[in-house]
C-alpha cells in the first residue's frame, strides 16, 4: 500500500510563522521549532517550510532555523525562499534539510536546476510554481512571493522543470491560498498530465477531502497551511493533523 | 561506542539526533583509530553510487571497513545508498560494490504508469525474518524511502525485509553482522526509533 504524502506547509517570516490568504494578510502562527516538535508528534509525512518573504529581500532562508528544524524534525523536510546557486542549496542538505525548493531562482536562471540536482540528486530538487487565475480565466505564473509575473505559462515551466531534473513540482494556487475551500483541481490536472514527475498540490485545502479531489487530479501528495495551523469555524491557531486511520480512510 | 561513518555523503546529522533521542551514544567521524575502536557502526549515505565508493577508496575507509566488518565482525547498519554500497555491484554507474553482502543493486524498471521514479514516501516492510533487528516492527508501520535503486539478494535467508513499488525488493537485508535498510529510520518517526534501538540492542 502507497499513501499519497500529506504535507503541512509552514511560511517563515522573520523568525516566526505566519499563515498567508492569497500571498497576503500576514497572520501570525507561532514559533516554527515548537511547530516542528508538535509535528513530531503528530507524526506528519513531511514539512515544507518556506521563507516568504526571502527572495524579495535577495537574502536565503536561514540556514541557522533551517539547523534548529533538522535538529528536531523526525520526518523529511523541504525549504524554500532565495535559494540562488547550488552553494545555498548544499549548505541547507547539509544543515539536515532533505530537500530544497526553488521558485525565483528557477524562473531567472533555470540551469541552476540541472546544477543543483547534479551535486544533491534529483529526488532533492523541488520547483515550486505560484500561479494566479486571472479576469479571464487564463492562468499567470508568478516569481518573488507572488510579486511578479512571469512570461512562460505554469505548463511550460513544469515541463521546463522536469527537463532540467526537477524531482518534484509544487503547484501553488495564489487565488486559492489560505481560502480553504479547496485546490484549484483545473490547474493540478493541467500541470499532471503534462509531466511525469511527481506533483505536489497546494494551496487552498480547507478540508481532508480537499486532498482526495487533489489525488483524484493526478497529485502525487498535497500540502496545505492552513488546514494544518487552524481549528473551528474561527480559525483558532490549533497545529493538527489527521490521525493514522483517518488518512488512509481518506485516500483509499 | 557506536560510530556513524563519515565519508562525505549526505546528511549524517539526522542519523546522530535520533541517537540523541534516544539516549545513545553516538559519535559521527572519519577518524580512522575512531572507527577502528567503534563497537558498532553506522553507514550512511545519500547520492550516486560510484561517487560513494569513491569516497569510500579515497578516504581509506574501505580497507578498514573491511577489516571491521569481515574479520572483527562488527556489526554495522547501512542506510539507503549505506546499505547498496554493502552488495557486489550497481547498475547506478555499473561500478563494482563492497560486496559484503551476495546481493545486487539495480534501477526501478516497471510498467505501472503511475508510480514515479525516485520511489519517494512512506511504506510498509514485510518481516521476513525475526531476529533483533526485526523485533517490534510490524506491518502497520511505515518508513520513509528515497530511492531510484533497489536492491535483491541471490541468498534468500539474507532478507529481513521486503516492500513493494511496482514489484517487490529488499528493503532490508541482514547477514551475521552486516545489516542494511533501504529506507530513512532516522526519518521515519517511532517507526525508524524501533529499528534503531534494534541495532543498538544487536
Amino acid at each position: 500500500m502507497f499513501r499519497p504524502r500529506v504535507i503541512p506547509v509552514l511560511l517563515l517570516k522573520g523568525q516566526g510563522l505566519v499563515k498567508t490568504v492569497q500571498f497576503a494578510k500576514h497572520r501570525y502562527i507561532g514559533d516554527p521549532i515548537n511547530a516542528v516538535r508538535i509535528f513530531n508528534d503528530l507524526e506528519v509525512d513531511e514539512l515544507v517550510f518556506l521563507d516568504i518573504l526571502a527572495s524579495r529581500e535577495n537574502r536565503t532562508i536561514s540556514i541557522d532555523i533551517v539547523k534548529q528544524i533538522g535538529d528536531e524534525a523526525f520526518m523529511p523536510f523541504a525549504v524554500g525562499g532565495g535559494i540562488k546557486t547550488s552553494k545555498d542549496a548544499l549548505a541547507l542538505i547539509s544543515a539536515g534539510a532533505e530537500k530544497v525548493i526553488l521558485n525565483t531562482a528557477f524562473v531567472e536562471n533555470p540551469r541552476i536546476v540541472n546544477e543543483i540536482a547534479a551535486l544533491i540528486g534529483n529526488q532533492s530538487v523541488v520547483v515550486s510554481i505560484d500561479v494566479k487565475k486571472n479576469w479571464f480565466g487564463i492562468y499567470q505564473a508568478f516569481s518573488k512571493g507572488g510579486l511578479e509575473k512571469v512570461v512562460e505559462t505554469p505548463i511550460d515551466l513544469a515541463m521546463k522543470a522536469e527537463e532540467l531534473g526537477a524531482g518534484e513540482i509544487i503547484i501553488n494556487s495564489i487565488s486559492n491560498d489560505g481560502m480553504m475551500q479547496g485546490y484549484d483541481l483545473e490547474l493540478i490536472q493541467q500541470i499532471t498530465s503534462a509531466v511525469n514527475i511527481p506533483v505536489v498540490a497546494c494551496g487552498g485545502a480547507g478540508k481532508l477531502i480537499h486532498l482526495r479531489e487533489g489525488t483524484n487530479k493526478g497529485a502525487h501528495a498535497v500540502a496545505a497551511g492552513s488546514l494544518f495551523v487552524y481549528h473551528g469555524a474561527r480559525n483558532a491557531v490549533l497545529i493538527n493533523y489527521p490521525e493514522k486511520k483517518e488518512l488512509i480512510n481518506n485516500f483509499s | 561506542m557506536i560510530t556513524i561513518v563519515d565519508y562525505g555523503m549526505g546528511n549524517i546529522r539526522s542519523v546522530q539526533k535520533i541517537f540523541q533521542r534516544l539516549n545513545i551514544q553516538v559519535q559521527i567521524t572519519s577518524n580512522h583509530t575512531e572507527i577502528l575502536n567503534s563497537s558498532k557502526l553506522l553507514l550512511p549515505g545519500v547520492g550516486h553510487f560510484a561517487n560513494g565508493m569513491k569516497k569510500l577508496e579515497e578516504t581509506g575507509l574501505r580497507e578498514i571497513l573491511d577489516q571491521l566488518v569481515l574479520i572483527k565482525k562488527v556489526p554495522i547498519m547501512g542506510i539507503c545508498l549505506g546499505m547498496q554500497l554493502m552488495t557486489k555491484n550497481s547498475a547506478e554507474g555499473n561500478v563494482v560494490g563492497l560486496g559484503w553482502v551476495d546481493a545486487q543493486t539495480s534501477r526501478f524498471n516497471f510498467e505501472n504508469q503511475n508510480l514515479k521514479i525516485p520511489h519517494m514516501g512512506w511504506n510498509q516492510v514485510d518481516v521476513k525474518k525475526n531476529t533483533a533487528m526485526s523485533n517490534n516492527i510490524l506491518a502497520v508501520d511505515l518508513f520513509y524511502f528515497v530511492h531510484s535503486y533497489f536492491v535483491s539478494c541471490n541468498q534468500k535467508e539474507d532478507v529481513l525485509f521486503q516492500s513493494d513499488y511496482g514489484h517487490s525488493f529488499v528493503s532490508g537485508f541482514e547477514k551475521d553482522n552486516i545489516v542494511g535498510v533501504q529506507f530513512h529510520p532516522e526519518k521515519s518517526h517511532s517507526s525508524g526509533m524501533r529499528l534503531i534501538q534494534n541495532f543498538s540492542n544487536k
